[in-house]
């Protein structure tokens, strides 16, 4: 009985110490973040000792940020929404929780395809979705498009990541833009006829899976092998750029998908809100981002980082990521019709 | 609270009150739930004909061929590991008893991505059996593997409490079968088992209500299952009311089985004698003592020890320069609000438990209800809380608030107390399970004996529901506190800032990829969930 007296002691001090605590003055800038904690943090303590503006934020994933956006309405303390694939940006700006900001730092360091055409969010940073395949069983000569790997010749030789995930969506939705609903899917239903196994849960899972000889080729986000190659610099995979040269949607580049970030509706302080957009599209900022994570900046202006230029240039999709929004849905019940998993 | 409902049972004037304030709390657990369910009022027939067109069925075979999987597999682990170490006698006995509680304590997508690690292709044994020995190289990601390891971190589920449901059992009874006539088997299953079947039953349903609201491991290893398609509805096609359509279509399936084992039940009642067990243990033969020994052992070494070791591997790895004050914070956040959590949620579900035993068969069903809130996966129930604390707010604390001529302040979202009523209405089944267990066992004759010589209703509670519930509710209290320490959806989505815990670190590395970087953390929660395991067996093993 006595251990119960101590335990409910020690709740009681658990429930004092630190109940005030969430409820702090409402100064500085609040965001919920879909970006994670240690690929946003140093940017927010970076702008923070710049400023003088303290950032507090949440961190999930986006889905639920939305639903909790929404929930509290014009209540909401959130300033800052950030996510990290232009889907759910469009959502968001769909379901009229983000507002226009007008500024012309944002037009001039952010290229127009990778934001919202009425600023409701814009892109912060690039991230490229390649081929990645085995530098010991396959010559780079053989691999043109993502299309093409859905030929005879990688038949049972292919690896991809789960339709579940927004990378692939967004993927098979510019696709959908290029090529039309029909062709795209008879180039999914030729992927799942390729697979060597079922879709993996991740894209390490990708590299893995090529490393160890379970598959040939596979399609992951670039940061994800750039981070195992450091790790292991004689890892056997490496990536190319495919529709580099060709025709309309042979040539029409990789595809980029963006993390990105929009101010909300229910903001009281837009103006810090915008700074610190702006902030983060600028040179400094913009470095340090793709730096964390291996990701390219969106301003053109920002020189490729070292690290990131190993990997050589390429031709980037110029088709407008907002689209990536719009047919999401289309994308998702072409994959689930293809039997793509 | 708690202490008002268990005096007042004794006491008919009493009984109203306590009657009142279950329901409230029933009706506080049904308030995020209906918000689900009245999510039939939109119209969301195309992702339904999609769905239906194109993966339904299979999902639901999927969940189902997982339901009956893990049901078989945590009933068969469960009951024969509590029966071997309760009933007999074998080498490393008296540890195993205690050791085969700890994989409560590990993550099942925790296990789930070890498994993966070790036995997948790209892992170090199939890489080891096809350079060494050119074996040909199998996917493990088959939905047998997926079974044993939902399996593998549930069975102690039923094990605790069929455990505590054998020990409790007066050996009298067994002995009398045994002289009787009946074989060793026979007094099994035609005496233990029978009396045991509440608590079995208590630990089965928890293993599958924890099944069907599972993301996480199916995840790991692409398995599509019913919460697959309700993520799908939500993340990938944003309909939010799609989403809480399926869901509630899980909570019909989950009212349906809860209220055709409580009809299967009907009124039998399992109860024992006031003297407690003194046991005489069956020794084994030297082989078949160390057979049962090296089963507990494997499971325990698949469960427990491997995760564990490939933890410290990982942990050891990133080093130790993750352990500071932050992290320190972050072990503080888990510990409080598991605590927290652990006592308000077995107080509400002692109260429930008492005023359902005390009620008649109809009005129990309406206090049943109050167990749905765990099958609901812990986002979709997270963002019920959200949009009814939200309703509350605006309809009832802000003009509250303006009247007072207080300046508007949101007093439920956002602060610890909506996590805190997240977890006690996703747990409050957990906790439900060991105490009804406990109160079942419980004569009526014995307290109402109590009362007729005189003892007031303080003393009946103090002296005889206390010390005979005291079991049940430390293992009810255990439960709910290692079951949040390890949530994670819910936490995500309701904590104030600042309030990271440990799962949230996990998340935030897991899902980039990061796992060696999730080690720490990981390994934490699982030291964490330890502690009260030990406590518990300081108390109840001899």
């Amino acid at each position: 009985m006595r251990s119960l007296l101590v335990l409910g002691l020690v709740v009681l001090l658990a429930a004092c110490g630190e109940g005030p605590g969430s409820q702090k003055a409402d100064e500085g800038l609040v965001v919920y973040t879909a970006r994670k904690e240690h690929l946003i943090k140093p940017l927010f303590d970076r702008f923070t000792a710049q400023t003088g503006i303290p950032i507090r934020y949440v961190t999930d994933a986006a889905g639920p940020l939305l639903a909790r956006l929404e929930a509290e309405g014009e209540r909401s303390r959130a300033d800052l929404l950030i996510t990290v694939d232009a889907g759910n940006l469009w959502q968001a700006a769909q379901a009229g929780v983000l507002q226009p900001i007008g500024s012309d730092i944002l037009s001039t360091n952010i290229p127009a395809a990778l934001r919202d055409a009425q600023n409701r969010w814009f892109g912060l940073s690039i991230r490229a979705r390649t081929i990645v395949y085995s530098t010991e069983r396959v010559n780079p000569s053989e691999l043109s498009t993502y299309e093409a790997l859905a030929d005879e010749q990688w038949s049972g030789r292919l690896c991809l990541r789960t339709s579940k995930k927004v990378y692939n969506q967004s993927l098979v939705a510019t696709m959908i833009v290029a090529r039309g609903e029909e062709a795209t899917e008879s180039v999914v239903g030729g992927w799942v006829n390729n697979l060597a196994v079922p879709p993996f849960s991740n894209d390490n899972k990708v590299v893995e899976a090529i490393a160890a000889g379970q598959c040939d080729v596979g399609i992951v986000n670039t940061y994800y092998l750039a981070r195992m190659v450091a790790e292991d610099p004689a890892l056997p995979v490496t990536m190319f750029w495919p529709n580099q040269n060709g025709e309309g949607a042979d040539g029409r580049g990789v595809h980029l998908n963006i993390s990105g970030a929009g101010v909300t509706k229910a903001s009281k302080h837009v103006a810090e809100a915008k700074q610190l957009l702006e902030w983060l599209s600028g040179t400094d900022a913009q470095l340090q981002l793709a730096l964390l994570n291996q990701e390219y900046p969106v301003n053109p202006l920002v020189s490729l980082p070292e690290p990131l230029k190993r990997w050589g240039e390429f031709k980037g999709d110029d088709i407008p990521i907002a689209e990536a929004g719009r047919l999401q849905g289309a994308a998702i019940r072409l994959m689930d019709r293809a039997g793509y998993r | 609270m708690q202490a008002a409902a268990l005096i007042s049972a004794g006491q008919r004037s009493l009984r109203p009150l306590s009657r009142i304030t279950a329901s409230i709390a029933v009706l506080a657990v049904l308030a995020p739930i209906l918000v689900v369910v009245f999510s039939w009022g939109s119209d969301q027939t195309e992702i339904w004909q999609h769905l239906i067109a194109t993966q339904l069925s299979g999902l639901l075979r999927n969940t189902l061929v997982l339901l009956v999987g893990v049901g078989l597999t945590v009933s068969l682990l469960g009951i024969s590991l509590a029966w071997l170490v309760v009933m007999c006698e074998f080498p490393g006995r008296a540890k195993f008893e205690w050791l085969l509680m700890l994989p409560m304590a590990v993550p099942a997508y925790v296990l789930a991505f070890v498994v993966l690690g070790l036995f997948d292709f790209s892992g170090p044994l199939q890489t080891f059996l096809s350079r060494e020995m050119g074996l040909p190289l199998v996917d493990v990601r088959h939905e047998v593997v997926v079974i044993l390891v939902l399996a593998l971190v549930l069975y102690p589920y039923v094990y605790m409490l069929a455990r505590s449901a054998f020990l409790s059992q007066s050996s009298d009874t067994i002995e009398a079968a045994r002289s009787l006539g009946v074989s060793a088997w026979g007094a099994f299953f035609r005496v233990a088992l029978p009396m045991a079947r509440p608590a079995i039953i208590a630990g089965v349903s928890l293993a599958l209500m924890e099944t069907l609201a599972d993301f996480g491991t199916v995840a790991v290893f692409n398995y599509d299952t019913f919460t697959t398609a309700i993520y799908k509805a939500w993340f990938g096609f944003f309909s939010l009311q799609a989403a809480a359509q399926l869901a509630s279509l899980l909570l019909l399936f989950v009212a349906l089985t809860l209220f055709a084992e409580k009809r299967l039940r009907g009124k039998r009642r399992y109860v024992q004698g006031g003297q407690l067990h003194h046991h005489f243990r069956h020794t084994l033969t030297p082989l078949l003592g160390w057979l049962v020994a090296a089963y507990c052992a494997l499971v325990l070494t698949i469960a427990f020890f491997l995760p564990v070791a490939q933890m410290l591997v990982w942990a050891f790895e990133v080093g130790r320069a993750q352990i500071d004050a932050r992290f320190m914070a972050l072990l503080w956040h888990s510990l409080s609000l598991a605590l927290q959590a652990a006592v308000i949620t077995v107080a509400i579900a002692a109260l429930l438990s008492f005023t359902r035993w005390r009620s008649t068969v109809r009005q129990r069903a309406f206090f049943d209800l109050a167990q749905l809130g765990y099958a609901l996966p812990g986002s979709v129930l997270a963002v019920g809380v959200v949009i009814s604390f939200t309703a509350i707010e605006k309809q009832l604390l802000f003009p509250l608030q303006d009247w007072l001529g207080l300046e508007n302040r949101s007093l439920l979202v956002g602060t610890v107390m909506a996590l805190l009523a997240a977890y006690w209405i996703r747990f409050l089944a957990v906790a439900s399970g060991p105490i009804d267990a406990a109160l079942l066992r419980i004569k009526p004759s014995i307290p109402d004996a109590a009362r007729t010589l005189g003892a007031t209703p303080l003393e009946v509670l103090w002296r005889i529901y206390l010390p005979m519930l005291r079991p049940g509710l430390l293992t009810a209290a255990i439960l709910v506190f290692v079951d949040v320490i390890k949530e994670m959806p819910a936490t995500l989505l309701l904590r104030p800032y600042g309030w990271d815990t440990l799962a949230v670190r996990i998340y935030e590395m897991t899902s980039e990829g990061e796992w060696q970087r999730a080690a720490l953390p990981a390994l934490t929660i699982v030291l964490l969930g330890l502690v009260p395991v030990i406590i518990s067996i300081k108390r109840t093993v001899k």
